[in-house]
């Protein structure tokens, strides 16, 4: 018998699968084809203070083992989130779900989450300063080291509960705005969010997406992901969650070794609804295959 | 939803441009107006196809060459299995079809009014079809809506075959009280203006998941935003925003 079992923050998880926002939606799309609750939880659709319709279409372009999103944080805002999503998710899931949110100002992030924290339903909140799709907000955050701490910290101070900051790679130094994070309070670091990209359309000769450019994922990212989760597990003492291309089994072993407690699956969700449990299916054949009783025991182990 | 596996009975070129994909599979889950999500060897996003005719097990797909991935398809043989995402969308609403519907179809946007013709005949209706084609070398099913006893127009826009122009100049041509429509955007634009009475559109866009999760394809309504792949793809008249 292997062992799958993982904790973040405290909070035990079956497994270490997360869905990543933006590709779950609220689980209730994926609840119509199996039960989620095998998962070890799912990271919701980013939730901002106020409802947005988000850009343009097209927002998806797709490229070799991957695609391009500019869809542009499309929620309807926070108290409509409570009012008819919450309920929804919670008829399907009865885990702690992780509450990714957005804004694009400080007192934006404060207000939702502030919003959310009396939700028993949320384990933690997984904090978007790397969304590369929203100008003046998101990612602004997530590439400075002093605005990162200025938005985890603010945060910090309006709830209890776990708060994981997820970072862009679509910066210079990953691991300086990791600690920063992590002196600021944060409680976990989740990366990676998309790589911002490009394609370009021959027979209109213009870009693919409306906004020109979006974010990158898919399973051509999982090597920027894997070298970033390694870098970061050296420079911080908090939990990671790892993800970025997770496609398989093997990919959450990587993952789980480059120094992730928990894994999240994004853009495999897309491409096939049944990914994640077919991923947890997989893994106790996987991990016997490299002699792996339990799943706690190789976080961190390529170090 | 359902993620099946789908075997090519056959595939050929019937138009310009132009292929019939016949599938072997569980067709249980789909229904008329809705479309299906397809694996393509070598490519990472599916391809989104709308369903022509699901008769017991056969389904059958038409779909236009018109990038790399249906470049592929128009390529793939009898016998090769496709991974195949079924009941996508919400489909046509017969039950508001009046006593004369009207049925038309844009290039691409052909293929679904070929079930919705057969399943309103099976109502007892007698649908009226307006086809509309670039060229007479693009025109397909004219004689497969014919069998069916539909009243069928076709129009293209050069004046090679049937009525000169587009499917608008072949309204006068039809006494209707209810329609349905598919095809590229500025078509159905032009039916919403030209139209006298209510009916439903079937819209297309570049999509990511095709069941809802990634919100790569929604759009404005009055009724709030909608998801093209899983809210739609038919919208009602009274519902959309230009």
């Amino acid at each position: 018998m292997v062992s799958l079992k993982t904790s973040l923050c405290g909070i035990e998880l079956d497994n270490p699968l997360i869905p990543a926002s933006g590709t779950f939606g609220f689980g209730y799309e994926f609840a119509e084809i199996y039960d989620i609750n095998m998962l070890g939880s799912f990271s919701f659709k980013g939730t901002t203070k106020d409802a947005r319709f988000g850009n343009p279409t097209p927002r998806i372009a797709e490229c070799k083992n991957g695609l391009i999103n500019s869809v542009g944080l499309q929620n309807p805002g926070v108290h409509k989130v409570i009012e008819n999503e919450l309920p929804k998710l919670k008829s399907c899931f009865h885990k702690p779900v992780m509450a990714n949110v957005s804004g694009f100002s400080v007192d934006d992030y404060v207000y939702t989450v502030k919003m959310l924290d009396s939700e028993p339903q949320i384990g933690w909140f997984e904090v978007n300063v790397s969304c590369p799709n929203v100008h003046g907000g998101g990612m602004s955050f997530g590439t400075s080291p002093e605005a990162a701490a200025q938005v985890t910290r603010a945060v910090k101070a309006v709830t209890s509960k776990p708060v994981i900051v997820k970072l862009s790679p679509n910066v210079t130094d990953i691991v300086a705005i990791a600690k920063a994070c992590e002196d600021a309070g944060a409680d976990g670091i989740s990366l990676i969010n998309t790589l911002l990209g490009m394609r370009i359309d021959l027979k209109s000769k213009k870009p693919v997406i409306a906004n020109k450019m979006g974010g990158f994922s898919g399973p051509a990212i999982k090597p920027v992901a894997v070298r970033m989760v390694y870098q970061v597990y050296d420079a911080v003492k908090i939990p990671i969650v790892g993800g970025g291309g997770v496609e398989s089994a093997e990919d959450v072993i990587e993952m789980m070794l480059a120094g992730a407690s928990a894994v999240q699956v994004g853009a495999a969700n897309l491409v096939d609804p049944m990914a994640c449990p077919k991923i947890i299916e997989a893994l106790p054949g996987v991990m016997e295959k490299y002699g792996i009783k339990d799943l706690k025991d190789i976080i961190g182990g390529a170090h | 939803m359902k993620d099946l596996i789908f075997n090519i009975k056959s595939n050929k070129q019937i138009a310009k441009n132009t292929y019939e994909m016949v599938l072997i599979g569980d067709c249980g889950d789909i229904k008329c107006g809705q479309f299906v999500n397809l694996k393509i060897e070598g490519f990472y996003l599916r391809r989104p196809i709308s369903v022509c005719c699901v008769e017991g097990n056969e389904l059958t797909l038409i779909y236009k060459v018109v990038g790399q991935g249906t470049e592929v398809m128009a390529q793939m043989t009898v016998g090769q299995s496709v991974l195949t995402l079924t009941g996508l969308g919400n489909g046509y609403d017969l039950t508001k079809c009046g006593e004369k519907p009207l049925l038309v179809g844009g290039g691409a946007g052909v293929p679904p009014m070929y079930q919705l013709c057969r399943e309103l005949v099976y109502l007892g209706k007698t649908p009226s079809v307006i086809l509309g084609f670039n060229s007479k070398d693009e025109v397909f099913y004219e004689d497969e809506f014919k069998a069916l006893g539909a009243n069928v127009i076709v129009a293209t826009a050069d004046g090679s075959y049937g009525v000169k122009g587009f499917v608008t100049d072949a309204f006068d041509m039809v006494d209707y009280t209810y329609f349905y429509t598919c095809g590229p955007e500025p078509m159905l634009k032009a039916v919403y203006n030209k139209s006298v009475s209510s009916g439903q559109f079937s819209f297309e866009e570049r999509m990511g998941c095709g069941f809802g999760a990634c919100m790569g394809c929604s759009c404005k309504t009055k009724y709030g935003n909608k998801r093209i792949c899983k809210d739609g793809p038919v919208l009602e008249k009274e519902e959309i925003i230009w």
